[in-house]
């Protein structure tokens, strides 16, 4: 299945090679280079290159290429899906998935290439068996291992490879037993320049971080469960159960994980949480144009809108902005011509507004596309969806009460925060 | 070899290349630091060797050469230290091949490592020995694959799967042999398993599809619990197989409704004539029944669509896009949806399979027609495939809202999607009819758009849209005969000509003027452009030679020295053609209609169009070019072969009947204490809701059926108290008998009482609602049970040795039963190793009654029904059991220490029932 992996940096070099079966020359990453210079933006590089003897299939992620190189056939979205899992292992394991930490932890990342997959097939891909094989390093254990020669890499077999439960490791302990879990949702829409709502959805996730001695065995149930429309699910949730009784019922794997990612009905109206009220106009002839954009909120439940960004691609033809902002902070980049203006949080007495001018190459002639508007902004302790998490309750442990078992099957404490992402305004 | 280095150095030196002597000097540099690495890893500190093998592998990874180090790296293999022994490893994988004689030093070490006690050990010795790609090893190879594919742990036998394939490619002579092996691992029962050995089939023999008959249920039946990555290969497998064994589900309907589906094509004619007759055909077949196991393999991969792996759900909608009744592909679809929120390559691959699926069931999409909606974030690729399937999805419903879309994005600033949105506008213009005029309006506005690129695409698309009906057009072809004086772009400006020239007839005063001008500018043309006005000049000699003759000959011999040999030709051609000669040959009689025949109006069609003879989800499909490796899907067979080859006999059950007499016999001889009325605890009741609606009308009445005398001393469960039951009490246990019509089944005794004053009727099972794998085997229906009459019935349950509850409805009470553990006796002398199986361990202190060992066994095996193995210490008991279903071995260690302490050890291969074993057994052991 796959034969090599290579890493590509956004610069074009090949910073790291790995072979499971014989090994390809990297020449084969040329057909790769080809492909990226024919591409405009970095994302437009097809992710299956076809080359007269390999495949190349790649994800971009984090700037770097992660180019697979594949001999015979198999279903493409198996090895992206694989990358994909590589580049969150990686994140799981160093925190962050840039060059520089691959590079420094080389051999880590080797070992783990190794166990990841035999002969091209993926073997061990859950982060709980992998951190049995092979231990993260943290800086106290790299200073032991250089003091003590001992290693990152595990004698035993982890148990989860073995039993029905793969995703949870055997023999947790905890002091403190506790389970959290959040609810995010994204809302993701296009408004017309009228301001009415072409198309608008949410998806949400459940992650959780479960911290439980044993093998505990949870079911979280939500008070409107008829509002997920269409849900994925971590392999640890039984399906049959939520299928009868719209009930999750699992037993979780130790530490983060996503349990659930759904999506809200779009029979369900979408409350959009802001609204956009924008004046951007060019005179013919006249070598200006007036940018006007004021934000407000609306269906909110009483919740601050936060951190809100607004950023516009604005037409080629515009030289310069001269904006004047009521809050924030604003940026234009004259190569890009991209405007981002940093608001922050809205204050509905007083409502940010960004307003001025802008300069036009003298001669051109009025630019004729729209410029889009792209919102992003968050707001905390509301679900958008008005999703709630009923209860959480575990059978099969029995901690004694010091442990902390009250506060892990008590219902309500759940942190709900919601970040609500990209509105699109087309503007005109 | 230094001094030569030296010479080369010192030559480049006076040559003076900066870009040479930099290699040179890092060689040098390389060659001096290896000694170091060399001298490091032949020290005996682990640590140094440690430190050099990481710098090496680090090398490896930058792609840097370090085969010379191999003689001084492979004497490590044998290190004690497992980290510097799994750097090795990659060493030796990485240059085995490149040193096949050193490399055999290190096969004694993977030998040795396949007999090593622990698992781990044995499976990574075999990785690593089936991963040295050296010939010589071929029959090591082999031996150790076949003796790894009957080891006690499933990780090993799961490493043996793996290596199949790569002893395959080394050495495909071995196939024979190593088809065996893949025959003995289809039939493992293990998950673990599954995957890994449809994997080795996939890659070995994926012909031999008379494989899998055997395995086919089981496969099904294990699909879920199966790791991600197995479920993708394993659905892909199964697609295939049913295509070779199931009848096609829409074999009646699907032509039929496939052909008025198309009729937008209007060039479909005669295949839908093609396609009525054979409907007509088939309308004579007996009516589909589908195939209990076709059903069987929808029904299991259904769930999957849920999976957080994309890749998963994409082999079941492919699945279900090639296999299921029309009626029932559109739940894919959501799930597909929610993939397009992946990451932006996932959404790439699942775009073009929905174009592809959108060509063929455009219903299935049309209500998640604005998922589809483009979004100016998107990269222009993905923006281009949603473009594709908003254009396939458009009809006559919905086709105002789509082209509303389209004129936003033409406005967009990415140029090549502009380009891509004209061409759509187009092609749900010949598509759709009722648009066709709006369409072409609105692209004659965009003529006088701003943007060249925009203006060009317009009249390619206006081109073939006029070819449709040009007589009504004769306006904007004038239109674009003006415009051929500011368009700059090649294609457009040949598309230009060319209408100009087939419709010359239309626009007899515009058409000679436009060939004037572009003689003029004839030599600054592109190649494109040249041919089409020559084409114009030969068309307007033949239909208006007064005017143009002079103009025509000019033309052509300007091309006649023309640099391109193709106008060269050209031009050579259509002299000879149209210009009247003493020699002109017979054709230029026809010349007229050659050149102006009636050219049909070309086809706008999807390049997804037949994609899908290519199973869906493939490289091959993607690429629409065959991959190497790819297995075709075959087509429907006409009619279905034998079913009954999928049948597996049950041999297993008369094994397991023997053990079971064994077992007893031998336990009878051993412990007087256990009888058969061992009483059993542990039981969860998650939940057992009452609803009752009793109640009947008396009547005298015989019941009979099969009783059977309830034993006294077991312990009894209450299911229905009778109160709540309103009269009527059930009471439960588990009588620890093997359960006759089924082995695999736990008999579960069940007592109804009936206290009240009446009678109560018709006692029976309905509806259980049962965890996958589960079954149960109803008891008889109890006709009546008089008034204060109780009444002992026996059912199976296979509980499939998990702990969940089996729920099942008694006429209208539901009942969720709990299960025990084991419920049968098993013997058998342990001489062996505990292999393969998950060890729990738990410390505790005995209670005050387990003062000797009589008490102890008594105590566990009243807690599961378990035998006691003789064993030599008298400071240990063991226990030996298996589960009812699927046969697993579970063995318990009770080893007692001063002071009351003991340590409980359970051995089982399913975790989840060894930790409640020892949940259990501590609890009776410390009462």
């Amino acid at each position: 299945m796959i034969h090599s992996l290579f890493l590509i940096n956004a610069s074009g070099d090949i910073f790291l090679e790995k072979h499971w079966k014989s090994v390809v020359s990297r020449s084969v990453c040329d057909y790769f280079f080809e492909a990226l210079e024919r591409a405009t933006e970095p994302e437009n590089v097809p992710p299956v290159i076809p080359t007269p003897h390999h495949f190349l299939i790649n994800v971009l992620r984090h700037r770097i290429y992660f180019v697979a190189v594949i001999q015979s056939e198999v279903p493409p979205l198996f090895v992206i899906e694989f990358l994909h899992r590589v580049v969150d292992t990686f994140q799981d394991y160093f925190g962050v998935c840039t060059e520089a930490a691959i590079k420094d932890n080389v051999v880590v990342v080797y070992e783990l290439l190794e166990e990841m997959l035999d002969n091209g097939f993926p073997l061990a891909t859950e982060s709980n068996i992998l951190k049995e094989l092979i231990k993260p390093p943290t800086i106290l254990r790299t200073v032991v291992n250089t003091i003590t020669g001992s290693t990152n890499v595990g004698e035993q077999l982890p148990t989860g490879q073995l039993s029905v439960v793969p995703w949870r490791r055997t023999g947790v302990k905890y002091t403190n037993n506790e389970a959290y879990f959040d609810v995010v949702e994204e809302i993701d829409a296009i408004i017309d320049k009228s301001g009415s709502t072409i198309t608008a959805e949410i998806q949400g996730v459940v992650d959780a971080c479960v911290k439980l001695t044993g093998m505990p065995d949870l079911t979280l149930s939500f008070m409107n469960p008829r509002l997920l429309d269409d849900v994925s699910f971590h392999p640890c949730v039984r399906f049959k159960r939520w299928e009868a009784e719209r009930i999750l019922s699992f037993i979780p794997p130790d530490g983060n994980f996503r349990l659930l990612s759904y999506h809200v009905s779009s029979q369900n109206l979408v409350a959009i949480p802001v609204y956009v009220k924008h004046n951007i106009s060019f005179r013919e002839g006249s070598s200006q144009g007036r940018f006007e954009l004021t934000l407000g909120p609306k269906q909110t439940m009483g919740k601050a809108v936060e951190s809100v960004l607004v950023s516009s691609q604005l037409p080629r033809g515009v030289l310069n902005a001269n904006l004047n902002p009521s809050q924030g902070t604003y940026t234009f980049d004259p190569v890009t011509k991209l405007l981002s203006w940093d608001v922050g949080k809205i204050n509905p007495q007083k409502l940010p507004s960004l307003k001025g001018s802008m300069s036009l190459q003298t001669g051109a002639s009025k630019p004729d596309e729209n410029p889009t508007i792209n919102i992003q902004f968050k707001i905390q302790q509301l679900a958008i969806s008005g999703l709630k998490v009923n209860r959480l309750d575990m059978y099969g442990e029995k901690y004694k009460p010091f442990k902390g078992i009250k506060y892990m099957t008590k219902a309500g404490k759940f942190q709900n925060d919601c970040h609500l992402l990209v509105i699109q305004k087309l503007a005109g | 070899m230094i001094h030569l280095i030296m010479d080369t150095f010192l030559r480049y030196l006076k040559e003076r290349e900066q870009e040479q002597l930099v290699k040179i000097l890092s060689f040098m540099f390389y060659i001096f630091r290896h000694d170091d690495l060399k001298e490091m890893l032949d020290s005996n500190k682990d640590s140094l060797k440690l430190e050099a093998m990481k710098r090496i592998v680090a090398m490896i990874a930058r792609g840097k050469n370090t085969s010379d180090l191999f003689p001084a790296v492979v004497k490590n293999v044998a290190c004690k230290n497992i980290e510097v022994k799994k750097l090795v490893y990659v060493y030796l994988v990485r240059y085995a091949e490149e040193q096949q004689d050193l490399a055999l030093l290190s096969i004694s070490t993977f030998q040795r490592g396949l007999k090593d006690p622990n698992q781990l050990i044995r499976a990574s010795a075999l990785r690593v020995l089936s991963s040295i790609r050296v010939t010589i090893i071929v029959p090591i190879m082999m031996l150790a694959i076949k003796e790894a594919a009957s080891d006690m742990s499933p990780y090993v036998r799961k490493t043996a799967a793996h290596a199949i394939p790569k002893l395959h490619s080394l050495d495909p002579e071995q196939k024979d042999q190593l088809i065996e092996v893949i025959e003995k691992l289809l039939a493992d029962k293990t998950t673990l398993v599954a995957g890994s050995v449809v994997m080795a089939f996939e890659e070995v023999c994926p012909d031999r599809i008379d494989l899998i008959h055997k395995n086919y249920r089981k496969l099904c039946n294990l699909l879920i619990d199966v790791e991600e990555w197995g479920q993708v290969v394993i659905i892909n497998m199964l697609t295939r197989y049913a295509r070779t064994q199931f009848l096609n589900p829409n074999i009646n309907e699907s032509l039929l409704e496939d052909s008025s589906e198309k009729a937008f094509y209007a060039s479909d004619d005669e295949e839908d004539e093609d396609k009525k007759a054979e409907a007509a055909a088939l309308v004579k077949r007996k009516p589909y029944v589908m195939d209990p196991d076709h059903r069987l393999l929808l029904r299991n991969t259904k769930p999957l669509l849920q999976s957080r792996n994309a890749a998963v759900v994409m082999a079941v909608a492919q699945l279900y896009f090639h296999l299921a009744p029309k009626a029932e592909v559109g739940i894919i679809a959501k799930a597909l949806v929610r993939l397009m929120r992946s990451h932006s390559e996932v959404q790439y691959v699942v775009l073009q399979n929905v174009a592809t699926m959108t060509i063929k069931r455009r219903g299935m999409f049309e209500p998640y027609l604005k998922s589809f909606y483009i979004r100016s974030t998107d990269p222009t690729q993905i923006k281009i495939l949603k473009l594709e399937v908003l254009t396939n999805l458009a009809n006559e419903t919905n086709i105002s809202t789509i082209l509303r879309e389209f004129q936003t994005y033409i406005k967009s600033m990415d140029k090549d999607f502009v380009a891509a949105s004209i061409q759509a506008i187009g092609r749900c213009a010949t598509n759709i009819g009722e648009v066709r005029d709006t369409c072409l309006n609105g692209l004659v506005q965009l003529l006088s758009n701003r943007d060249e690129l925009v203006v060009a695409e317009s009249v390619v698309v206006i081109k073939k849209l006029l070819q449709m009906q040009p007589e009504q057009h004769s306006d904007i072809i004038k239109h674009m005969a003006k415009l051929i004086d500011n368009i700059q772009v090649p294609m457009a400006r040949a598309s230009i000509l060319w209408l100009i020239g087939e419709y010359c007839e239309h626009v007899p005063k515009i058409a000679p003027d436009v060939l004037r001008k572009m003689a003029k500018t004839f030599t600054n043309e592109e190649d494109i452009v040249k041919l089409q006005i020559i084409n114009l000049a030969a068309k307007l000699y033949l239909t208006n030679s007064k005017q143009t003759k002079l103009l025509t000959q000019y033309v052509l011999n300007l091309a006649k020295y023309d640099q391109n040999y193709d106008i060269r030709d050209r031009a050579r051609f259509i002299r000879q053609l149209i210009v009247p000669t003493d020699k002109s040959g017979a054709l230029s009689k026809y010349a007229k209609k050659l050149f102006l025949a009636l050219k049909p109006a070309p086809v706008l069609e999807s390049p997804f169009k037949d994609r899908d003879h290519f199973q869906l989800g493939s490289l091959s499909h993607l690429l629409n070019a065959k991959a190497g490796g790819y297995q075709e899907l075959p087509e429907w067979p006409e009619s279905a072969p034998d079913p009954s080859v999928r049948n597996v006999e049950v041999k297993d059950s008369v094994c397991a009947r023997r053990t079971v007499l064994t077992g007893k016999a031998v336990k009878n001889q051993k412990s007087s204490s256990e009888s058969e009325s061992e009483s059993e605890s542990s039981e969860s009741e998650d939940e057992s809701e009452e609803e009752s609606e009793e109640e009947s009308e008396s009547d005298t009445n015989i019941r009979k059926k099969k009783t059977i005398a309830p034993s006294g001393s077991i312990k009894m469960y209450e299911l229905l108290h009778r109160i709540t039951g309103e009269g009527l009490a059930v009471e439960y246990c588990f009588s620890r008998q093997p359960f006759s019509p089924d082995p695999n089944m736990v008999a579960v005794q069940i007592q109804f009482t009936n206290n009240t004053n009446s009678e109560t009727k018709n006692l029976h099972i309905e509806e259980p609602r049962l965890q996958s794998g589960m079954r149960i085997r109803e008891f008889a229906e109890i006709e009546v049970l008089a008034a204060g009459e109780s009444v002992t019935v026996v059912m199976g349950i296979d509980f499939c040795d998990s702990t969940q509850a089996a729920n099942f409805q008694l006429k209208d009470l539901k009942f969720s039963l709990a299960f025990n553990l084991t419920k049968r006796c098993f013997l058998s002398l342990f001489t062996g190793k505990l292999m393969g199986m998950n060890e729990i361990s738990e410390k505790l202190t005995l209670g005050e009654k387990c003062v000797n060992e009589h008490v102890i066994v008594e105590r566990v095996t009243a807690t599961a029904n378990l035998s006691r193995v003789p064993c030599g210490s008298d400071k240990e008991c063991r226990f030996a059991g298996k589960t009812v279903s699927s046969g697993c071995l579970v063995l318990v260690t009770v080893t007692t220490k001063e002071g009351g302490r003991a340590q409980l050890t359970v051995n089982c291969e399913k975790m989840v029932i060894g930790t409640m074993l020892v949940k259990d057994i501590m609890q009776a052991l410390s009462q």
